[in-house]
């Protein structure tokens, strides 16, 4: 009799054996209320030694939204987009929710590795717990959102609830980038130190204060790329259900979604594949 | 050990079974010495390559239902990777490793959020481990009273010694009953009042037909609370028996006199 006869006789399991993908996911659902209370006791962590506390999730985009504001309105001069202010922030807020879904969900296996070697739970749970907790950080950003849109004079209409099922689609997408990068990351870690410039570079390609439209109105090619790109396929969304002057084209819908689609089942499948593997120092 | 060890199969019921298991860690490291010559051009250190360290070398044991191992060995024998590959959150190279329950393992590692309370980390390690928030909340008055801590419980974790942090993670580990559960020289940095407190709650356990495995340098706890003792030395095993016969082996091994 083999080993894994005699064990399976007496009923035992192999341990740290991969579950099939479906079951994996069931149990990590099971387990979600774990990485909610981690996102949320983490968000309350990194709050409580500042002074102004929970004041910072509104100031820190309005400072930042104020300073590119600023730069770029200037900068810009008349080639500004139409309706500048409410066109920059909508930008801004949502170009930064996918940044640090990024840089977090990058972050989350090897940052988390304490975690990791004492506990053993689906790993995909880091990533989820990496995504809920910048959830937490776009709401307040989402309301200081819909107040300057308000402030500059944009009619509120029925259209603006669509924000709800754009800002769905966005974090679905954001969560299956998280769930890439945390395995890319630990597999080859120097990758961390490419990750600021692929969201600079990402900063400066993805209309977030220019419209491409305008600017690459001469190369059809280059625009047609640059209006797939997921991150410009967001903020497209956003700015045409709120601001007058700018409408949510077909094509942006069918864009959004299929990308949300996409990462979520290549980011959960590629996580999955590795799950054995977190624990490895390299 | 050249031949592939192999886990004796016995009828008794096994509960961890461990299959001629490696555990290697791979390290980019240049592999030079420190030296004066070498510590020029460090910059672009050429050289660095994947070093290779084989910290478990095929080893293999069964445990059966009721027994409460103690593992020995010297510092670096393998033994905590050992453990943490028994309890999956430590990939093996080559081998397996079979058990009936998922275990549960304790070690000094285990951190969770220092920033917050630690009535929250009762809270999160529980949910870690799969339970309910209710069941937990119903437990987290035993877990604060068993851990001495009542007057700290709200304060950050990274207020607390490291005695106090030790304490509530054996204290929320053994909060419930496990099928198996891996203490890793977690019990060294308290007290001998949470000591004595903390191995009758073992014994507790091993007697609800729990496994217990402790990795401990004090022979005296392994002697006191452990009915079978397994030494490894270099990632090998080197003998399987009672605690008393295999500590007063390992002890003449050291060069020590005494028991403790």
């Amino acid at each position: 009799m083999s080993v894994a006869e005699y064990a399976a006789k007496h009923g035992l399991k192999r341990v740290g054996a991969r579950e099939p993908f479906f079951s994996y996911l069931k149990h990590a659902w099971l387990r979600r209320d774990f990485a909610y209370t981690m996102a949320q006791f983490t968000n309350q962590a990194s709050m409580a030694g500042n002074r102004l506390g929970r004041w910072w999730l509104i100031l820190q985009p309005a400072i930042q939204a104020g300073v590119y504001g600023l730069i770029f309105g200037v900068l810009l001069g008349s080639s500004r987009p139409h309706n500048f202010v409410p066109f920059l922030f909508t930008g801004v807020f949502l170009f930064a929710f996918m940044q640090s879904a990024f840089q977090q969900g990058a972050s989350s296996i090897t940052g988390n590795f304490g975690l990791v070697r004492s506990l053993s739970f689906p790993r995909i749970l880091l990533p989820a717990n990496s995504t809920i907790q910048q959830i937490f950080a776009l709401m307040p950003q989402l309301g200081l959102l819909v107040v300057t849109l308000l402030l500059t004079g944009q009619q509120i209409s029925w259209s603006w609830l669509l924000l709800v099922p754009i800002v769905a689609l966005m974090i679905i997408f954001g969560f299956g980038v998280a769930a890439l990068s945390a395995r890319l990351t630990v597999q080859i870690q120097d990758l961390s130190k490419l990750i600021p410039f692929i969201t600079r570079i990402m900063f400066y390609v993805s209309g977030i204060f220019f419209s491409p439209a305008r600017v690459l109105g001469h190369y059809p090619v280059a625009l047609k790329i640059a209006e797939l790109n997921p991150v410009y396929v967001y903020i497209s969304l956003a700015r045409g259900v709120t601001i007058s002057g700018y409408s949510a084209s077909l094509q942006d819908w069918v864009a959004g979604i299929v990308w949300a689609l996409v990462a979520l089942i290549s980011g959960t499948w590629f996580f999955w594949r590795a799950e054995e593997r977190y624990g490895r120092e390299i | 050990m050249a031949a592939k060890s192999k886990p004796k199969l016995e009828d008794r019921k096994p509960v961890v079974i461990v299959d001629d298991v490696h555990v290697v860690y791979k390290v980019l490291a240049s592999g030079k010495r420190a030296s004066r010559a070498n510590a020029g051009g460090g910059m672009f250190s050429r050289g660095l390559k994947l070093r290779e360290v084989h910290a478990v070398k095929g080893v293999s044991f069964t445990i059966y239902e009721g027994d409460s191992v103690g593992i020995i060995g010297t510092n670096g024998s393998g033994k905590s990777s050992l453990m943490t590959a028994i309890a999956g959150v430590n990939p093996i190279e080559k081998g397996a490793i079979y058990a009936s329950a998922r275990p549960m393992l304790l070690g000094v590692g285990a951190v969770l959020i220092p920033a917050i309370s630690g009535l929250k980390n009762i809270l999160l390690g529980g949910l870690a481990m799969g339970y309910s928030r209710k069941e937990i909340n119903a437990s987290a008055k035993a877990i604060t009273d068993f851990a001495g801590l009542e007057e700290f419980i709200d304060l950050p974790m990274k207020a607390y010694s490291s005695g106090m942090s030790a304490r509530l993670r054996f204290a929320i580990a053994a909060s419930r009953d496990h099928d198996i559960l891996i203490i890793d020289e977690a019990l060294s940095v308290g007290d001998q009042q949470f000591r004595n407190r903390s191995e009758a709650r073992m014994r507790e356990m091993r007697d609800n037909a729990g496994t217990v495995f402790l990795v401990s340098h004090s022979m005296k706890s392994i002697i006191d609370t452990c009915t079978r003792c397994i030494w490894i030395e270099k990632g090998e095993l080197i003998m399987d028996g009672t605690p008393k016969e295999v500590v007063k082996a390992y002890n003449k091994f050291v060069g020590s006199t005494t028991v403790d």
